[in-house]
């Protein structure tokens, strides 16, 4: 029969449904929970041939729900928390997680780390085997916060240094190692797993440090960043870096690193430390990357007003221009810039801001544009004229500098 | 309860009996001459009743219960309804003679009681709600899911894999579980030439016996009744006695998950008035509720419509000769006749009627009401002329935050009950289990809606739509006069607006489209479409329906004109 328009149960629980999550979209919290009310004996009947269950509806709703209600507690949170675990065995890891999200996001450490050691001495058939994946995140999760702990009891001694109680001290430290143990363990385990692990690989490599093993810090660093398995992270590179950097590593390997951030993220903050190593570097080669590295962190919106980098850029461009030598990488770099950079960063209303709020900022901008665009190009006209109007001495110099250099200019725009 | 007339000395409509059977005015006490029809309810021509053949009763079997057969469950069913539409103001007969009347004749046609059981359909299937008992060496036996496939689409339940997963654990070659003794026989068979029992019948069984009655709740109304809660339907085994125990294939016949709807029960009465071999009903007279002058006035009112256009109504139902006494009254079997549907008519009339008056053309009517508009604000006083215009904003208004009501409560519903369904004794804690954490979340989640409490379900009106004149505010259209809209000629009055265009220009088979005609909104003026929304609410029915019975009005009223200008295909001048 075409009866569509008939209202049966499964209508009457989709339209309860859109009900809830307009309200929810509008933030009508009580609202939504007064829909929910309604919707929530779907549960009693079989939707085991649709692809999202009520029972999975419900957590969802609810959660957000009791996350945003006014007037919903912990405890309530907690008492749903748990009924939710018993609905669906197939999620039950899954709920157990989040529930534990929801506790680190509150502060409870404490009740968090219960749970995740109650989930982790679960069992249920094959289930187990199923959930696997989720089970590894729970011990994961379980060794963070035994890293957590091992990082205050770190602490607490630490603090105490000089007048030490010792047997205070001694069971701290029992601890401390214990928690070292159990830690690293779940650590090491999750960070075998392809995947984005950032925070976890901080932790166990803060572990390795301070117990002295560096040559297992490294190759789990290296693991992380190298590892072709892994996702593309530049943060792991980036711990990379760092990590070599604290154990005095190389010039050349610790560039070697930033090479590849810097391939992937040019915009990265490391790229000023990485330009300031390239340019004091003997090699040609490197000192070219560096130009290349400055030129392109500043083609972001996020580099405009930094001092820092346009001093870098200033100080090798300067350098570059008083030795007369390698102009041409100037020129190639120009090239693909000239076009938009005068609008993006060299604009007459840029001269007055930059002037108006920092100075210094003004100051290494205006060197670069008057080295690029000429001496006659707005900003620099504007800064310099400025400058020497209010009698800084700098830029008087510089002034006279970019005067001197001016043919410079031609020849970088011919 | 039939009688309609406004008071001669109160104008109100308040009537009771006296004990000489006369009406009086309960306001003044104005006593008429009007005596109540005696209705005949003596139809069963071949009444041979006997008892229900039934073998010796084992009471508590297992301690489960007693025997009960599935006739017995609808009895009780139909019992309820009896009742409660008797608290709504049903006169008693209903239950007591004319429906309990037609329900033994339904079991004797269909051989469930009141005869000699024929040879060979003694009852095989098991009645145990357990595990299972004596295998029966029945080569046949037919398997559970077979059995949840055959059933008609009764809501979702023959979706219930857990049932069906539970049961083939268990085995197929046990029993087939039942809390009845003939469920299994009950959906196995081919019953559809002894027209299986369902849920949504026992509505057209009460509708029957309303309609033998006469009594004044229309077809659309008791249906709303039942989905606002005051007749029971959805959860009714609620009140089944404790012996009688609801397990396994009983849940497919006695719970429903869906409301039934208007065709669905109307078709079903007239299969069963056929199937019991009932004559022609008693008559519907331009006197009973049901006559289309009478809900004319009824819908008039509730459409917030000038009183005046029901002498249009009455026009154009003399016209086409629906108003006839023939015509209205249900002869069942006579396949020849279209069957009336009495709400629908009306409301059809109605629309028909404004279609004439104001054409609904999305010009015309906007264009008459402005120089209505015009002429109220210069005439203050004399009545106020109609403003089509006004109408639609005030009735708008309304339609649309009842509608928006309705359309939440739609979402609100609660389908389950306290008592819990299952299958079998074995997924029972699984039930309980559930439900009593649906229980807990819904405590837990009710004490967050906050003040926004489920109000008490609302008292049963016949009115949907309530316009006072009393409200200053010029909301109500009762009193509004159609002047502006009328002319004289030859001292009759009729319409200004020359013009109708035909819905259609040629029905549709209804046997072989379903309807008469394909309403699609779209292709109609939005001022039709809203007069058909407006209706399509009072009603609870689909657009569609009503516009198929303004087609066919249309096309009696048009007859003559459309039979000869076959070339003129739209717009025709009167």
């Amino acid at each position: 029969s075409s009866h569509e328009h008939k209202l049966n149960f499964r209508k009457s629980k989709e339209a309860c449904l859109s009900y809830i999550q307009d309200a929810m979209l509008q933030k009508q919290w009580k609202r939504a929970a007064e829909f929910l009310t309604f919707y929530v004996e779907s549960l009693e009947k079989d939707y085991s041939r649709e692809p999202i269950s009520p029972s999975e509806m419900i957590w969802r709703i609810g959660t957000e729900i009791l996350c945003h209600h006014s007037h919903s507690s912990v405890k309530e949170f907690n008492c749903f928390m748990e009924q939710m675990k018993t609905l669906g065995v197939k999620r039950y890891l899954k709920v157990c997680l989040e529930h534990v999200f929801h506790l680190l996001c509150n502060g409870q450490i404490d009740e968090a780390y219960q749970n995740l050691s109650l989930a982790e001495s679960w069992r249920f058939g094959e289930q187990t085997a199923i959930q696997d994946k989720e089970m590894k995140l729970i011990q994961a999760y379980r060794g963070l916060l035994d890293y957590y702990r091992w990082s205050k009891q770190k602490n607490i001694l630490l603090g105490h240094g000089k007048c030490p109680d010792g047997f205070a001290d001694l069971s701290v430290e029992q601890e401390m190692h214990s928690c070292f143990r159990k830690a690293a363990v779940n650590l090491k385990e999750i960070i075998k797993i392809p995947g984005v692990w950032d925070l976890f690989v901080k932790c166990y490599v803060d572990l390795l440090e301070f117990y002295g093993d560096h040559n297992e810090a490294c190759q789990v660093l290296n693991e992380y960043a190298y590892n072709s398995k892994f996702p593309a992270n530049p943060n792991a590179h980036v711990y990379l870096y760092q990590f070599l950097k604290r154990q005095g590593e190389s010039k050349k390997s610790l560039i070697s690193t930033l090479k590849i951030l810097h391939d992937i993220v040019p915009s990265h903050e490391l790229m000023i430390d990485f330009n300031t190593m390239l340019q004091k570097s003997k090699k040609r080669k490197k000192r070219r990357l560096g130009l290349e590295v400055i030129f392109a962190a500043l083609d972001y919106a996020g580099w405009k007003e930094n001092v820092k980098a346009w001093s870098c850029l200033a100080r090798q461009v300067k350098q570059i221009v008083i030795s007369e030598k390698y102009l041409d990488w100037i020129k190639q770099e120009w090239n693909s810039r000239k076009d938009w950079w005068p609008a993006f960063h060299f604009s007459r209303y840029l001269a007055k801001r930059n002037w108006q709020e920092n100075k210094s900022l003004s100051y290494e901008k205006a060197l670069v544009a008057g080295i690029l665009l000429g001496k006659d190009c707005k900003y620099f006209k504007y800064v310099s004229h400025q400058g020497c109007k209010a009698q800084v001495k700098r830029f008087r110099i510089l002034k006279k500098f970019v005067n001197r250099h001016n043919p410079v200019y031609l020849r970088i725009s011919g | 309860r039939d009688f309609n007339e406004r008071c001669a000395q109160c104008s109100e409509v308040n009537w009771g009996l006296t004990d000489g059977g006369r009406y009086y005015c309960r306001s003044c006490h104005n006593v008429t001459e009007r005596t109540r029809e005696v209705v005949n309810t003596d139809f069963m021509t071949n009444s041979r009743v006997q008892t229900i053949s039934k073998g010796s009763r084992k009471q508590e079997k297992n301690g489960i219960g007693s025997e009960w057969y599935v006739c017995e469950g609808f009895q009780l069913v139909l019992k309820k309804q009896a009742e409660a539409l008797e608290a709504l103001g049903v006169c008693p007969q209903m239950k007591d003679e004319v429906l309990y009347n037609f329900w033994r004749c339904y079991l004797q046609k269909s051989k469930q009681a009141y005869c000699n059981r024929p040879a060979g359909e003694t009852v095989k299937a098991l009645s145990v709600c357990e595990s299972s008992t004596d295998v029966d060496s029945e080569p046949e036996r037919p398997s559970l899911l077979h059995l949840l496939s055959l059933s008609e689409s009764e809501g979702d339940l023959q979706t219930d894999c857990s049932f069906a997963s539970s049961m083939s654990k268990v085995s197929e070659s046990t029993s087939i579980y039942s809390g009845s003794v003939d469920g299994s026989l009950y959906l196995m068979k081919n019953q559809k030439e002894k027209l299986r029992m369902t849920m949504p019948m026992t509505l057209s069984f009460c509708y029957m016996a309303l309609l033998w009655l006469r009594e004044p709740i229309t077809l659309s109304e008791l249906l709303r009744f039942v989905v606002e809660g005051h007749i029971p339907y959805l959860n009714v085994f609620q009140h089944f006695p404790e012996k009688m125990k609801l397990c396994g294939l009983d849940l497919k016949i006695f719970c429903v998950e869906s409301w039934p709807v208007y065709e669905e029960v109307y078709n079903k009465m007239l299969e069963l008035a056929a199937f019991l071999d009932l004559p022609r009903f008693p008559d519907i007279t331009d006197s009973c509720f049901l006559h289309p002058d009478m809900l004319c006035i009824k819908y008039l009112m509730e459409a917030n419509l000038p009183d005046e256009l029901h002498n249009w109504t009455c026009r154009v139902v003399k016209k086409i000769g629906i108003g006839e006494v023939d015509f209205l009254t249900l002869v069942p079997g006579n396949k020849s006749t279209r069957k009336v549907k009495y709400d629908i008519l009306a409301a059809a009339v109605i629309v028909v009627v404004l279609k004439l008056l104001f054409l609904l053309d999305d010009h015309y009517e906007w264009s008459l009401s402005d120089f209505a508009e015009e002429r109220n604000k210069n005439n203050k006083e004399g009545g106020l002329y109609f403003e089509f215009k006004k109408w639609y904003e005030v009735v708008k208004h309304s339609l649309d935050a009842e509608q928006k009501k309705l359309d939440e409560e739609r979402a609100k519903y609660l389908w389950r009950c306290e008592k819990p369904l299952f299958y079998s004794v074995k997924n029972k804690s699984k039930v309980l289990k559930r439900r009593q954490m649906v229980v807990n979340l819904q405590n837990q989640f009710g004490k967050l809606s906050g003040s926004a409490r489920r109000a008490e379900k609302p008292n049963p009106s016949s009115f949907q739509l309530r316009w006072s004149e009393e409200n200053t505010d010029g909301s109500c259209f009762h009193g509004h006069s159609l002047k502006g809209i009328l002319q004289e000629k030859c001292g009759l009055l009729t319409a200004m607006n020359p013009d109708y265009w035909l819905c259609t220009v040629k029905l549709c088979n209804e046997k072989l489209c379903g309807h008469l005609a394909h309403y699609r909104e779209v292709d109609f003026p939005r001022s039709y479409h809203f007069v058909l929304r407006l209706f399509s609410f009072l009603l609870r029915i689909q657009p569609s329906y009503i516009h198929d019975e303004v087609c066919m009005i249309e096309h009696k009223l048009f007859n003559k004109k459309l039979y000869k200008k076959l070339k003129y295909n739209t717009v025709l001048r009167k």
